[in-house]
């Protein structure tokens, strides 16, 4: 008996030392339901918005002129709007328009934060101070207000409304990968790794970046739920897609004029905002705690 | 203490300096000639000139930016090309609006985001900290368009208690005033009260395992003295510093807040700026926004120094 329990126990701690570090991540990971929920929901927008032409029941800009207004019921689940289209069919189709503009101005502020910050950290001196002045500057200026100005200038259009998110969530990215590898770079293995004779280069990215990738993804998916917001308020203020396209902050503006008698065609695309939103602040929390080196 | 507002005062500059370029650069990211875009609807070769001529647009671009930042140094943001009217007296007269709805937003947001983050961090681990948890969730993950629409349909359109959209002035008619302005100050200040709430409770469940806490609770000295007399104050000063820099959320949250309720400030300025290719005036609301954020920021890093006497030296 005794003897069982001790290969038991040997057994639990070699499975631990050979776990590892995404194995543990994911592990940690599956311990929070609300995170795991929230992946499924993630999911099922992601899917929806892939399947959105297989699954529609309606075309999203058919205009039914005999339909106006029509309250949900079987035929129209979520009812119809102010000229006939079915919303449940324009909430599936602006499933795209959000969770692209929310993945694609991310990778946008990924893509130039990340090396951006990489070099700026890395070196120091003066590059550093002059990269770090630029994304104070850009910091200075409230997120939306600036969207709202690169999106005026650049004119009306989803693809300008991913430009202006991403060029005012790349600070955040650069400043994140700075402090990060200000704080690796002094490390006894990044020490090693330039007393054996790596190039910069190699250093900075076989040796640094894959460590400060936890703290990236974890703040990829916060940004991804902020981008997903400020594309609908650009979408709702006319900034973002443009009708007769779908998406969920242009349908709330729309929305709006008529909430006296067509309540239903604000309800639905504002849950779908609330609900991806929220899915992606509780993964990115999730991950936090997860790829937290200090939780067990 | 001088010598710290000093240093940052220098460091202010060269931020000044790349905001004010970035602002610059706005109006040549327009598609095709600006003196052109700019002047909208406007066909008269002779108005096109004029634009050229008082915006420089015939110069090089590093002259043409010297010239906008001595305009702008002298408090000449330009001309409206709308309303006819200078910028910084259209700003002038919006801002108070949007001060009077910050400062009720920043109320809600107080009282709320305190409240909810004393009670969780007291009750840790209680259904009231899963609660609390759950509204800071929900106000960070709310979109403040959305939630002020649903506002709207609940208190205006079926319960008819509020007007749905409108400003009256506080100096007018309070009672008006205040109706008016209830719902948009709560959606304001809704997502940033969420934002407290994390700080409050972070610090507060830092500050409550304290010796000093516990030496309070052995003298025998009531939980509501513990908790308000020895834990809050000491954990406000994170709280405060921390909750001035929500000051970017408070002005994007204006923008939509303002177009949502019809209320006529600083942030639908902007808004209807836009829509009119009123570009001085979209620069001009940009660049003071900016300047107000890092003046504020810098007071909270004063505020944060001249309340923790270990960061004086």
């Amino acid at each position: 008996m005794a003897e069982a329990a001790l290969t038991a126990t040997a057994g639990a701690a070699s499975a631990e030392s050979v776990e590892t570090p995404t194995a543990r991540a994911i592990r940690r990971f599956k311990r929070r339901k609300g995170a795991l929920i929230a992946l499924a929901v993630i999911a099922i927008f992601v899917g929806a918005a892939i399947l959105a032409p297989l699954i529609s029941p309606y075309d999203p800009e058919l205009q039914t002129w005999t339909a106006v207004r029509k309250a949900p019921s079987a035929l129209h689940w979520f009812g119809t709007d102010d000229v006939g289209r079915d919303v449940l069919s324009r909430v599936i189709f602006g499933a795209r328009a959000s969770l692209l503009a929310g993945v694609i101005s991310v990778a946008i502020a990924l893509l130039v934060g990340v090396p951006v910050g990489l070099i700026s950290g890395y070196l120091g001196g003066f590059i550093d101070a002059s990269f770090s002045r630029i994304a104070d500057a850009l910091l200075a200026c409230p997120f939306l207000i600036l969207a709202i100005a690169f999106a005026a200038f650049l004119g009306p259009s989803l693809g300008n409304a991913m430009i202006a998110i991403g060029i005012t969530t790349t600070p955040i990215f650069f400043r994140l990968t700075r402090a990060q590898v200000m704080a690796v770079k002094v490390e006894d293995y990044v020490e090693a790794a330039r007393a054996v004779g790596n190039p910069h280069w190699r250093i900075a990215l076989l040796h640094i970046l894959p460590n400060i990738l936890p703290a990236l993804l974890v703040q990829a998916t916060l940004s991804v739920a902020a981008a997903i917001i400020a594309e609908a308020a650009l979408s709702f203020l006319g900034l973002g897609q443009q009708p007769p396209a779908p998406s969920w902050g242009s349908m709330l503006n729309a929305a709006q004029r008529f909430l006296v008698n067509a309540p239903w065609m604000a309800i639905w695309p504002g849950l779908a905002i609330f609900l991806t939103v929220l899915s992606f602040n509780l993964v990115g929390d999730g991950l936090r705690d997860a790829l937290d080196p200090r939780s067990r | 203490m001088l010598t710290f507002v000093g240093r940052r005062l220098l460091q202010l500059i060269p931020t000044l300096f790349f905001v004010s370029v970035i602002i610059f650069s706005l109006q040549h990211l327009l598609p095709g000639d600006p003196a052109l875009v700019m002047a909208g609807e406007e066909r008269d070769p002779a108005a096109i000139e004029q634009i050229r001529q008082h915006y420089h647009l015939d110069r090089p671009l590093p002259v043409q930016y010297v010239y906008w930042v001595k305009a702008a140094l002298s408090g000449d943001l330009g001309e409206s090309m709308r309303l006819k009217e200078p910028v910084l007296s259209l700003i002038l007269k919006k801002l108070p609006v949007t001060i009077t709805l910050a400062s009720m937003a920043i109320v809600i947001a107080l009282v709320i985001g305190l409240g909810a983050g004393i009670v969780s961090a007291v009750k840790k681990d209680t259904v009231w900290d899963y609660a609390a948890n759950v509204f800071a969730l929900w106000g960070i993950s709310t979109p403040n368009f959305w939630l002020g629409i649903m506002l709207i349909f609940l208190f205006s359109v079926k319960l008819g208690w509020l007007p749905a959209s409108g400003y009256v002035p506080l100096t007018e008619d309070w009672r008006m005033s205040l109706a008016t302005m209830v719902m948009p100050a709560f959606v304001l200040g809704n997502a940033i009260a969420a934002i407290l709430m994390r700080h409050t409770r972070s610090a507060m469940l830092h500050v409550l395992e304290s010796d000093y806490i516990r030496t309070a609770r052995a003298k025998g000295l009531l939980e509501h003295s513990v908790i308000f007399k020895h834990a809050l104050r000491n954990a406000l000063t994170p709280v405060i510093t921390l909750g001035a820099l929500e000051f970017g959320t408070l002005l994007s949250g204006a923008v939509l807040t303002e177009q949502i309720f019809a209320v006529p400030g600083f942030g639908k300025l902007i808004v209807d700026a836009v829509f009119n290719r009123d570009y001085a005036v979209v620069q001009g609301v940009v660049l003071v926004t900016a300047t107000a954020y890092m003046t504020l920021n810098l007071l909270a890093d004063m505020a944060y120094i001249l309340v923790n006497p270990r960061l004086r030296g």
